[in-house]
């Protein structure tokens, strides 16, 4: 996982204070937030000993597999506003 | 702000990116008002691919564009890698029609390629404002006349949904494609900096020639899916594309991005990136559903273009996307064109858009691989034929101490009647593709 984050660390991010994605309150245990943990190409969620799932705001790559996956009923998720979030260099 | 009529758009494009430009680059080569608009930094800065365009069914839609067109390489060698847990058969292909111009396929990197189109099609006329995201459409009377960005709302005679797979646009305007994990894949990959020098000679190239590799097997650890590797210039794509479905259901589950790490690892890429640097990281979502996750192309007053309409396909050696929506683009270009021409921007003027399609090589590809996502998704492909197919090699190859074996008794010993009789039902799915 430290490899991820030195990887995503060679691309360049613009903030965007609010951060645009997150689990809708309550749900946090939801077996496709599960799935998760492994899918996220940027490990950005994490299950703690409860079995509760976070997900940590800086490194996504707007990939939108968790959309997919978890669906909007589990997450709030929309894009970055204009200009924010990653922006691919080689892509 | 509201616009007086005066200052409608004639189109509104959501997105820079090839369906949007390519639309954008059409329409205002005929002269018509045309606004991009792009979340992204840049046009391409939100834009993953894998890295191979194909271009010889594009060339003649944008025949001043390609000449001076910053492409990496024209792919001049194929190569298909199938790969067991501990070693691997090679199979490589060289033609001279691959070196031959007007070359096929070119290597890309979208953040290069995006942003140079686009100022193509500025100078063709069109406006494109980007670090703008489209946070709604505008719809009255049933019929779309608009955006809102920035809290903006901008008019248009029509709007063209070019803003990619996840297409909330489209969505909006009820032109949903499908949304089952099994119609979609992920794609993530490294861009690696080597030098030229370098990289031509691990690859055995010239100058502009480029390799590409594609892997099968134990890359996506027996899971649906695939490994890539093209050359740039002066770097290598290196990436994995899985097929989402299979991650969620089946088992044994596989962590994704640790499969990129191991794919560098195994000693048949270890040595092809030894000393290069690695430069980025992305991923991206990619529509493989083919036709049957297709959904309705137009509604009064908007098209959809690109992996925003679904046009994206797997073919079993390679993800192909590029092409389509550049066509689609071009193609949802002309229906405007036609609608103007008529002063009607309904779906019923608008249903050319279709019809183009369907009389181009676009609908073609699509029909005649419309089963190829349920004929590859066979498990067996990407675990076992692998493992079964460089076990053979490896008996084949291998000397004993003791007297050798002859060939036909160690290829039947890995093929007995039984994995003959299982290869069957194999045989007959790929016939459909
Ligand atoms: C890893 C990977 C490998 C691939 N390999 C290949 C390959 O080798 N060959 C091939 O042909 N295809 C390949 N594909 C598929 C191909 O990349 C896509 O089909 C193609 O990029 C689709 O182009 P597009 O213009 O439709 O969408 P995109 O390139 O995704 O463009 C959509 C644009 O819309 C913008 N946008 C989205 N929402 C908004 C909004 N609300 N407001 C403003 N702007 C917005 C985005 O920023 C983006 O610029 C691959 C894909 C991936 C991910
Ligand atoms: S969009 Fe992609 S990168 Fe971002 S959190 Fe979801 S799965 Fe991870």
């Amino acid at each position: 996982m430290s490899d991820l984050k030195a990887k995503l660390g060679l691309d360049v991010f613009k903030e965007d204070k609010a951060f645009p994605i997150a689990i809708k309150k309550g749900l946090e245990r939801d077996p496709r937030l599960k799935k998760m943990v492994l899918i996220c190409p940027a490990g950005l969620y994490g299950e703690d000993e409860s079995g509760k799932i976070a997900l940590s705001a800086d490194g996504c790559l707007e990939c939108g597999t968790c959309l997919l996956v978890c669906g909007a009923d589990i997450l709030d998720w929309q894009y970055p506003r204009g200009g924010a979030g990653v922006q691919f260099r080689f892509g | 702000m509201e616009q007086e009529d005066d200052s409608r758009f004639d189109a509104i494009v959501i997105g820079g990116g090839l369906a949007g430009l390519s639309a954008a680059y059409t329409l205002a080569a005929e002269g018509m008002e045309v606004l991009v608009l792009e979340r992204g930094d840049y046009p391409g800065a939100k834009n993953v691919t894998g890295g191979r365009i194909y271009v010889s069914s594009i060339r003649e839609l944008f025949p001043d564009l390609w000449t001076k067109a910053p492409l990496e390489r024209f792919i001049a060698h194929e190569e298909i890698c199938v790969m067991g847990r501990d070693s691997s058969l090679n199979v490589r292909y060289d033609g001279s029609e691959l070196l031959r111009e007007p070359h096929q396929s070119y290597s890309i990197l979208r953040g290069k390629f995006d942003k140079w189109f686009a100022r193509q099609a500025e100078h063709k006329g069109a406006t494109i404002i980007c670090k703008t995201r489209v946070d709604d459409i505008i719809i009255e009377n049933g019929r779309v006349v608009g955006v809102v960005a920035a809290g903006d709302r901008l008019m248009a005679n029509v709007v063209i949904a070019c803003d990619g797979v996840l297409s909330f646009a489209a969505g909006k305007a009820g032109l949903n494609k499908s949304a089952d994990s099994g119609h979609f894949a992920i794609g993530f990959k490294e861009v690696i900096e080597i030098d030229p020098a370098v990289l031509e000679d691990r690859f055995n190239l010239t100058e502009d020639e480029g390799a590409a590799r594609l892997f099968i097997g134990d890359v996506t650890a027996g899971k649906f899916g695939g490994g890539f590797l093209y050359t740039n210039k002066s770097s290598v794509s290196l990436g994995l594309v899985l097929g989402i479905g299979a991650l969620v259901v089946e088992e044994p589950t596989v962590q994704v991005p640790e499969l990129l790490n191991k794919f560098k690892q195994r000693s048949e890429i270890s040595r092809l990136i030894r000393g290069g640097k690695t430069v980025e990281y992305s991923a991206h979502m990619i529509p493989e559903g083919g036709i049957k996750a297709m959904g309705k192309l137009y509604a009064d007053g908007i098209l959809v273009a690109g992996d925003a309409a679904g046009f994206s396909i797997n073919i079993g050696i390679t993800v192909r996307g590029m092409e389509y929506a550049m066509a689609s683009g071009y193609y949802a270009a002309r229906a405007v064109i036609n609608a103007k021409e008529k002063n009607d921007y309904s779906a019923a003027t608008l249903a050319v858009y279709e019809k183009f399609l369907n009389d181009s090589f676009v609908m073609t590809d699509f029909k005649n691989f419309r089963e190829s996502l349920d004929v590859l998704k066979y498990p067996l492909l990407y675990g076992h034929y692998p493992e079964l197919i460089v076990g053979i090699m490896k008996d084949l190859y291998e000397m004993p101490a003791g007297p050798k074996t002859r060939i036909f008794p160690t290829v039947r010993k890995h093929l007995g009647l039984r994995e003959l009789w299982a290869m069957v039902p194999l045989c007959r799915r790929m016939m459909k593709i």
